[in-house]
C-alpha cells in the first residue's frame, strides 16, 4: 500500500503540507526532550483539519483531476487485496497475451462469489513500466471480456475498478484491433445476465474506461474524475494550447458532482478529509461499504431484470436529459 | 500593410477561388489531379487519376445505396442542445448553428428508409462534414432509432460511419453515447436481424470503438482510415514514423478486423448480397453483381 512518504506536493496543498511537517517534527522533538507538547500539536491539528476542509470542500476541476491522478492515491489492486478475500488473479485473453494493465480474477467479497476487474496503474517506475502505467492494450479488454463470459455463466457478479487515462495508443494495440476490443468489451457489459458495479476510482479515461464501466451501477470517489478526452488532450484540440488546460477541464465537466447531475453516476463515495491518498485505509472500506450495498439491492434482481434495466440505463443517457426541460 | 492589401486583396483571391475551386473543379487531395466535378459526382465522387474515395454528402451516399436511389428520410427525435453550455474559444451553440447553415442538416447523423436489392432496410449514415461526424446525444439518437425501426419492421440495419470520434462538446455525454449505440445493434443483433457496418473515411475514436466495428460484417470503403487512437498521437507516443498503410482499411482486413474491402461503385451491389444471404431472400440482383463475383 502507499504511504505518504514518496508524496507529491500539489500546489493547493502547500499550507496542509507545511502544517503537517510542523507537527511532525514537533512530536519528533518531543520524543528526545520531556516537553508537553500536545496543546500545541492539537491546535496544529485543528488548524490543520480546518485548512483541508477549507480546500478540499472547494477543490477546481482541474485541481480535482490532479487529485484524482495523484501517485500515492490507492490503485486498483489496493483495493482488491484489501476487499476481496481470496483473490485469484485470472491471466490471458487466449488469442494473443496477458495484460498486466488490465486486472481480472476471481475471489470472494463479504462471502460472495465474484469476478473482478479493473486497471493498475502502478505505485513506481518499475510496476508503472510493468502496468503499462494502467493503458490496456486489445488483449486487456479481451482478457476482461472473457472473464465476463465466465461470470455470466457461473452467475458471479462483476465488480470493476476503473483507473486509467485511457486505452493504449500505440501501432500493435491497433494492429490488434484496440477498437473493435474497446466495442466488444462494452458490448460484452451489455450482454451480461449479473449484476455489474463500476467505481470510478481515479481517472476514467474514455473509451478505455467505459469498456469496462458499462454497468448496473457507476460509483466515484469524491475527488475522481471520468470523461471522453483528457483535459491535455481537449486543450491541444480545442483550444490548441497545452496552457489551456484549466479551461478544458472547467468545460468538459469531469467531477463526480457535475457527472451525478448529469445523471451519468449513480453516487459519489466521500472521501476521507484530504482525499484518499491521506488515508488509503478509509477510502477503501467506504468504497467497500457502497459496493456491498448496491451488489445487496442488485442481487435481489432477476438475471432478466438486470440485464434489461443496465441496457435501459444507457439507452436513456443523453435523452432523458433532453426531454427534461 | 496599407489599405490596399488589407481589403481589396483578400477580396480578389476570395472571388478568384471561389468561382475555380469550389464551382466547377476539386483537387484530388491524394494525387493532386483537378477533377471537373460535374466528371467527379458521376464517377461516385472517386478520383480518376488515382481512385482515390473523395468524401461525399449523404445524399449522394443514400441515392447510390437505395434501389433506384429512391429512399425516405426519418425524422429524428429533436435534443436539448449543448446540454453542458461549452465553450471553448467558440460557444458550442454557435458551432452548431454554423454547421447547420453550411451542411443543411440538423447534426452529423440521418436516417432513411428504403429497398436495397429489394429488401426493405434502414440505413443511419454519419457525415463527416457536420463537426468531423462527430458521435454526441443527436447522433445516438439516431443510431438508437434506426435500430428501433429496424427491430419493430424485422429489417437490417446498415450504418455508415464517417467520424473522427466523439463529440468533445458533449463531454461525459458523448462518451455515454458509445455504450448507448453498443446497446442499440444489440438490440438487433438480438433479434437475429442483419447487423451490416460500413466503414468510410475515416472512422476512428469512440465510433470505431463502438457500434462501427460490431457488424455481423464489416465493409470498409477502399483506402479509408481506420483505427482507434489518430495517427498523430501514436507518433507522439512512439516516437517513430507509422508504417506504410497503416490504419487503411486493406490493413484493417489483414489484421481481420474487417471482412471486405470494396471501390464506392461496388458497395451497393456488395451490400445487396450480404443482406440477401443472411435475410434467405431472393434479391433482384444486378448483371453487375455477378460480374463482380466472377473477378
Amino acid at each position: 500500500m502507499n504511504t505518504g512518504t514518496n508524496t507529491l506536493i500539489l500546489d493547493f496543498e502547500k499550507t496542509i503540507f507545511e502544517i503537517e511537517t510542523k507537527i511532525e517534527s514537533l512530536k519528533y522533538l518531543a520524543q528526545d526532550e520531556k516537553v508537553d507538547i500536545s496543546q500545541e500539536v492539537n491546535r496544529l491539528q485543528h488548524k490543520l483539519e480546518k485548512q483541508m476542509r477549507a480546500s478540499y470542500s472547494n477543490l477546481s476541476p482541474w485541481q480535482k483531476s490532479q487529485v484524482a491522478r495523484h501517485p500515492s492515491r490507492p490503485h486498483c489492486l489496493d483495493y482488491v487485496y484489501a476487499l476481496i478475500e481470496d483473490f485469484t488473479p485470472l491471466c490471458g485473453d487466449r488469442c494473443f497475451a496477458d495484460d498486466e494493465a488490465m486486472v481480472g480474477g476471481i475471489g470472494r467479497f463479504q462471502g460472495t462469489s465474484v469476478v473482478v476487474l479493473g486497471q493498475e496503474k502502478g505505485h513506481d517506475i518499475e510496476s508503472r513500466v510493468k502496468y503499462n502505467f494502467g493503458m490496456a492494450k486489445p488483449e486487456g479488454y479481451r482478457k476482461a471480456k472473457r472473464l465476463m463470459e465466465m461470470a455470466d455463466k457461473f452467475n458471479l457478479p462483476v465488480i470493476a475498478f476503473v483507473d486509467t487515462s485511457g486505452a493504449f495508443p500505440g501501432v500493435e494495440a491497433e494492429a490488434r484491433g484496440q477498437a473493435e476490443a474497446i466495442a466488444s468489451s462494452i458490448e460484452k457489459c451489455l450482454q451480461i445476465s449479473v449484476p455489474m458495479i463500476s467505481v470510478i476510482i481515479g481517472e476514467g479515461g474514455s473509451g478505455g474506461a467505459i469498456a469496462i464501466a458499462t454497468a448496473n451501477r457507476v460509483l466515484m470517489l469524491e475527488h475522481s474524475i471520468y470523461s471522453v478526452i483528457s483535459p491535455e488532450g481537449c486543450a491541444s484540440i480545442l483550444w490548441r494550447s497545452a496552457d489551456k488546460v484549466k479551461e478544458a477541464t472547467e468545460a468538459l465537466r469531469l467531477t463526480a458532482q457535475d457527472l451525478r447531475r448529469l445523471g451519468v453516476i449513480d453516487e459519489i463515495i466521500a472521501e476521507p478529509l484530504g482525499g484518499a491518498h491521506r488515508n488509503p485505509a478509509q477510502a477503501i472500506e467506504r468504497v467497500g461499504e457502497s459496493i456491498a450495498k448496491h451488489l445487496k439491492e442488485l442481487m435481489a434482481q432477476s438475471r432478466d431484470e438486470l440485464k434489461k434495466r443496465r441496457t435501459d440505463k444507457f439507452f436513456r443517457m443523453g435523452r432523458h436529459f433532453a426531454e427534461s426541460k | 500593410m496599407n489599405w490596399l492589401s488589407d481589403f481589396v486583396r483578400p477580396k480578389i483571391k476570395k472571388i478568384a477561388t471561389k468561382d475555380i475551386a469550389d464551382n466547377l473543379w476539386t483537387k484530388c487531395p491524394q494525387c493532386g489531379k483537378m477533377l471537373f466535378n460535374k466528371e467527379l459526382e458521376k464517377n461516385d465522387f472517386v478520383c480518376s487519376g488515382c481512385d482515390h474515395h473523395l468524401r461525399l454528402p449523404l445524399n449522394r451516399r443514400f441515392e447510390m445505396l437505395f434501389d433506384n436511389g429512391e429512399y425516405k428520410l426519418i425524422a429524428l427525435p429533436k435534443l436539448q442542445e449543448d446540454p453542458l453550455n461549452f465553450k471553448d474559444s467558440k460557444k458550442y451553440t454557435d458551432r452548431l448553428k454554423n454547421y447547420r447553415k453550411v451542411t443543411g442538416n440538423d447534426d452529423a447523423v440521418k436516417v432513411a428508409q428504403g429497398e436495397i436489392g429489394g429488401i426493405v432496410s434502414i440505413i443511419a449514415a454519419l457525415d463527416f462534414g457536420f463537426m468531423g461526424g462527430s458521435m454526441g446525444t443527436a447522433v445516438g439518437e439516431g443510431i438508437v432509432k434506426a435500430a428501433d425501426i429496424a427491430v419493430r419492421g424485422g429489417y437490417p440495419l446498415i450504418t455508415i460511419a464517417a467520424s473522427g470520434g466523439a463529440r468533445m462538446q458533449e463531454g461525459i455525454l458523448s462518451l455515454m453515447q458509445m455504450a448507448r449505440t453498443t446497446a442499440a445493434v444489440n438490440m438487433i443483433k438480438e433479434k437475429k436481424l442483419p447487423f451490416v457496418s460500413i466503414l468510410t473515411d475515416p472512422t476512428t475514436g469512440g465510433v470505431s470503438a463502438s457500434f462501427a466495428m460490431l457488424g455481423d460484417v464489416n465493409i470498409a470503403e477502399k483506402g479509408c482510415v481506420i483505427g482507434f487512437a489518430g495517427a498523430r498521437v501514436i507518433e507522439q507516443t512512439i516516437r517513430e514514423k507509422l508504417p506504410d498503410g497503416f490504419q487503411k482499411a486493406e490493413y484493417l482486413k489483414e489484421h481481420g478486423m474487417v471482412d471486405i474491402v470494396v471501390r464506392r461503385p461496388e458497395m451497393r451491389d456488395t451490400l445487396i448480397r450480404v443482406i440477401s444471404i443472411l435475410m434467405h431472400q431472393k434479391p433482384q440482383i444486378s448483371q453487375l453483381a455477378l460480374e463482380n463475383h466472377k473477378e
